[in-house]
């Protein structure tokens, strides 16, 4: 199954993102959170984020959502200097993005699936 | 410019920072998050110690280490920006012992674009683009009309102080303050300030070495 990430300034935005996603989508979809700086402050962690791909990387691929901007400058700066073939990042709503990756991995997608799933979750309305 | 210049950089950047983080954290505190200041002084802390404990044999060595130690350990946007500026600064000086201005020209503008890649930010956009842009042009000015080291120097942080100041009535439109919109016009851009105080303190690290 495709890994989902999620990237936050927060570590409890990041965990609980993930909660509400697993607990909507299906605990069997490898999820992890990597919020919050090494030392527990608000901010982005690029060891963090390795580690949460490490974890939820079955060969099958992994997105990774993203909050706000020094999460995308740590996943983009991640990739660059240590590309990854199958590792994507969604230009994606945090929570809502979150919900269709995960529902869509659990349907067996392909990783380039859950990426599109993750970025059309913008164009879901609230009304 | 050897191994000692650069390393004595780091030095006067951690200096000038820690010094400066208050006012950094200020010009933050007003259309960002208000830890630009303690980030950046945290992170060349780091910078500090870890050319202390491994000390590198050639000027690219030490960027590229500073770089690294500065995605690892800042936490926030200026840690990949600056890390990405100093390690691409520090593959395009490569191992040469003894860097010239022209070298030196050609790193400054590889971490320009390093930045611009990573943040997608152009001159204008009120990030530390403004600083740097006008600082690569005025080194490469430098080179072209073979001005001595010093002068250069002098140049690059004029530039980066001028291009910083005139952030001042900018609207953000990338980065933490761009989700102010108007609100943002009437303050200095933290990231551009900071630039200013990195590259000024080349000028300083060069009075200290030459």
């Amino acid at each position: 199954m495709v890994g989902i990430v999620l990237i936050s300034h927060s570590a409890r935005l990041a965990d609980e993102v993930a909660e509400l996603a697993a607990q909507i989508g299906g605990r069997d979809v490898p999820i992890a959170a990597a919020g919050g700086t090494d030392d527990g402050r608000l901010g982005t962690s690029i060891t963090k984020l390795s580690a949460a791909i490490d974890t939820v990387d079955q060969g099958d691929g992994v997105v990774v959502l993203m909050d706000l901007g020094s999460a995308v400058l740590t996943a983009r700066t991640l990739l660059d200097e240590y590309p990854r073939p199958k590792v994507f990042l969604a230009d994606a709503p945090f929570v809502e993005g979150a919900i269709s990756a995960l529902v869509t991995s659990g349907g067996g997608a392909d990783v380039k699936a859950v990426l599109t799933a993750a970025e059309e979750a913008r164009h879901i309305g609230k009304f | 410019m050897d191994t000692s210049f650069f390393v004595a950089w780091m030095e006067e950047i951690a200096t000038a920072v820690q010094a400066q983080r208050d006012h950094l954290t200020q010009l933050d505190a007003a259309i960002g998050d208000a830890d630009h200041g303690s980030n950046l002084d945290r992170g060349f802390g780091e910078v500090r110690r870890a050319l202390a404990d491994s000390p590198p044999e050639t000027p690219g060595a030490v960027l590229r280490l500073a770089g690294a130690t500065l995605i690892r350990k800042v936490g926030g946007a200026s840690g990949p920006l600056y890390g990405t500026a100093f390690r691409q600064m520090g593959r395009s000086l490569g191992d040469v012992s003894d860097i010239s201005l022209a070298e030196l020209s050609t790193a400054l503008d590889a971490a320009l674009a390093g930045v611009q890649k990573l943040g997608a930010a152009v001159e204008g956009d009120k990030t530390m683009v403004d600083a740097l842009a006008p600082a690569v042009r005025a080194l490469a000015k430098a080179v072209q009309d073979g001005v001595k080291a010093e002068d250069a120097l002098s140049a690059v942080a004029a530039a980066a102080q001028e291009g910083a100041k005139a952030t001042i009535p900018l609207q953000a439109r990338k980065g933490r303050a761009s989700y102010l919109g108007s609100r943002s016009a009437g303050h200095e851009d933290p990231g551009a300030a900071s630039t200013a105080l990195v590259l000024s303190a080349l000028r300083t690290a060069g009075f200290r070495t030459w």
